[in-house]
């Protein structure tokens, strides 16, 4: 992820009526959605809306009807689309012996990490943490890592590949009020120096109303889309968020 | 000095000795992912699953119930892996009763007639017992081991800590449980003869457990797992010639003797 290059708007990547059943009870229908390199969407919906299911849905993580498609729009040629992901959390216990070398290395390379560090491995990760200054954290243990520290090397391992899309479940748990003003800058740093784009799943509407370029609000389809003032002025907005009371 | 080398004099020694430079460090590298993902139990089970293996080969009249044992084996992990994949109910659970399930139509049917006594050295093992064409075949499950362990342990670390993340990589999940749980099942029932149903699982967990209290990477948590693994049972071989125990038993006690000491030294770290 060395190379910055402005975004250039000219990508799209569009999910064509995706839909998910689980168990014959239908998760998400009709799912349409028109995503372009260098934006943020945001994901916004009540618990149990089918968020997560979408983000696992356009990682082939379940399977799902419809399609998603990646174009050049210029051209229109269909090229593969590389996805980046940052998960909610991770499986990992205290005392794990895992280091933030070995967990980067697991996933990018098959130089198996038990038998010894490989050096062009190691300064090649280091300078994937550098995009979020976690460089000095790369032989911590995972399992030792405070929440916003996690969610730094989640994000530089999730650049590594140069994405052409970011997903991420919900990553702002577990981090305070700074960290999460930190988190939302570091995204938007993002989006404004890579070729990709972001979508979001996250629960504090008032950072989605701040930083997000297109909010899509969801429950099993999609009640309403469009910048954040549309939608939160939508009558799906209001009876979603009713019970909550939502400074925005 | 002589006290230290007359036991190399008999044949038998010879070959258990041996037979332990081969099963532990196996035991020692695949603790490792078992104890990270949490398990055990999976281990256990597969260990008692042999008893329903020899006597399913009774049954059907198979010559080498020792096949029969290995093919059972196998088609029980990827059958556990399968169920625990698809059910939403705790993975404990259903393990347990799976594993009580066999355990019970294996003693059932290898009890009928009053004959159990002809099996229950299964329970405890012989690694004196072992014959140089048996540590040939562990030679060879060494070798494709540690091939596998070589080119799919990243894989196995990558799942254990998140497997979307894993899927959304193209790691192929489930082929590569299902061989760690097939390699696992082989590794098992090729030295259950010699280690024992009763104790087999001791000498998966405790290394690689102990490890763990005193690692931080897992070049160390390899490493210590593995030294620990073969300390305990080349040591507990000599001992148990020198005090006539039974020799899996005190390579037990050694390693857990290990465990607690490290479990200590862990904590002070801390």
């Amino acid at each position: 992820m060395r190379k910055i290059i402005k975004p250039c708007g000219l990508h799209c990547i569009k999910v064509k009526d995706l839909g998910v059943v689980i168990g014959g009870q239908v998760i998400l229908k009709d799912i349409n959605l028109h995503i372009h390199c260098g934006t943020l969407t945001a994901i916004i919906g009540k618990n149990g809306a089918g968020k997560s299911t979408l983000i696992k849905a356009m990682l082939n993580d379940i399977s799902h009807t419809g399609e998603i498609e990646f174009k050049d729009r210029e051209n229109g040629h269909m090229q593969k689309l590389r996805i980046g992901y940052v998960p909610q959390n991770l499986n990992i216990e205290k005392h794990t012996p895992v280091s933030v070398y070995d967990m980067i290395a697991s996933y990018q390379s098959n130089c198996p990490v038990f038998v010894r560090k490989n050096r062009r491995l190691y300064e090649q990760i280091r300078e994937s943490l550098c995009v979020f200054e976690a460089e000095t954290l790369i032989d911590k243990q995972v399992c030792n890592l405070s929440g916003g520290e996690l969610q730094r090397v989640l994000l530089s391992m999730a650049v590594m590949d140069e994405p052409n899309l970011l997903l991420l479940d919900e990553p702002v748990s577990g981090i305070d009020q700074n960290g999460m003003e930190l988190f939302y800058k570091r995204i938007e740093y993002l989006k404004e120096h890579f070729d990709l784009a972001v979508i979001l799943i996250s629960h504090d509407l008032g950072y989605v109303k701040k930083y997000a370029d297109h909010v899509v609000l969801l429950d099993e389809r999609i009640l309403a889309q469009g910048s954040a003032g549309e939608v939160y002025s939508s009558e799906a907005f209001r009876k979603t968020f009713a019970e909550t009371e939502v400074q925005i | 000095m002589e006290m230290f080398t007359v036991w190399w004099e008999y044949g038998f020694m010879r070959n258990a000795f041996f037979a332990i430079l081969i099963i532990t460090p196996l035991f020692a590298l695949l603790g490792t992912m078992i104890v990270n993902n949490k398990m055990a139990f999976f281990s256990d089970a597969l260990g008692h699953s042999a008893l329903t293996g020899i006597a399913v080969g009774v049954v059907l009249g198979v010559s080498d119930t020792s096949l029969s044992m290995v093919i059972f084996a196998v088609i029980f992990a990827l059958l556990l892996n399968k169920i625990s994949r698809r059910s939403a109910s705790s993975t404990d659970t259903i393990i347990s009763v799976f594993s009580s399930c066999s355990i019970a139509v294996g003693l059932a049917i290898l009890s009928k007639g009053g004959n159990f006594g002809k099996y229950s050295s299964l329970l405890v093992g012989d690694i004196l017992s072992i014959t140089g064409k048996e540590i040939f075949y562990l030679v060879l499950i060494f070798a494709a081991t540690l091939c596998f362990w070589l080119l799919a342990f990243n894989k196995l670390n990558a799942i254990s800590l998140n497997k979307t993340l894993a899927k959304s990589r193209g790691i192929r999940i489930n082929l590569i449980e299902n061989l760690f749980a097939v390699f696992l099942a082989l590794i098992v029932m090729l030295s259950i003869k010699w280690v024992g149903i009763l104790i087999i699982n001791a000498l998966l967990i405790l290394p690689a457990a102990s490890s763990r209290n005193i690692a931080e990477n897992m070049r160390e948590y390899h490493f210590f797992s593995v030294v620990f693994s073969m300390f305990s049972g080349m040591l507990g071989l000599i001992i148990s010639y020198f005090t006539n125990v039974a020799t899996g038993p005190m390579i037990v006690i050694l390693a857990s003797v290990i465990y607690f000491c490290t479990y200590f030294y862990g904590k002070k770290l801390d």
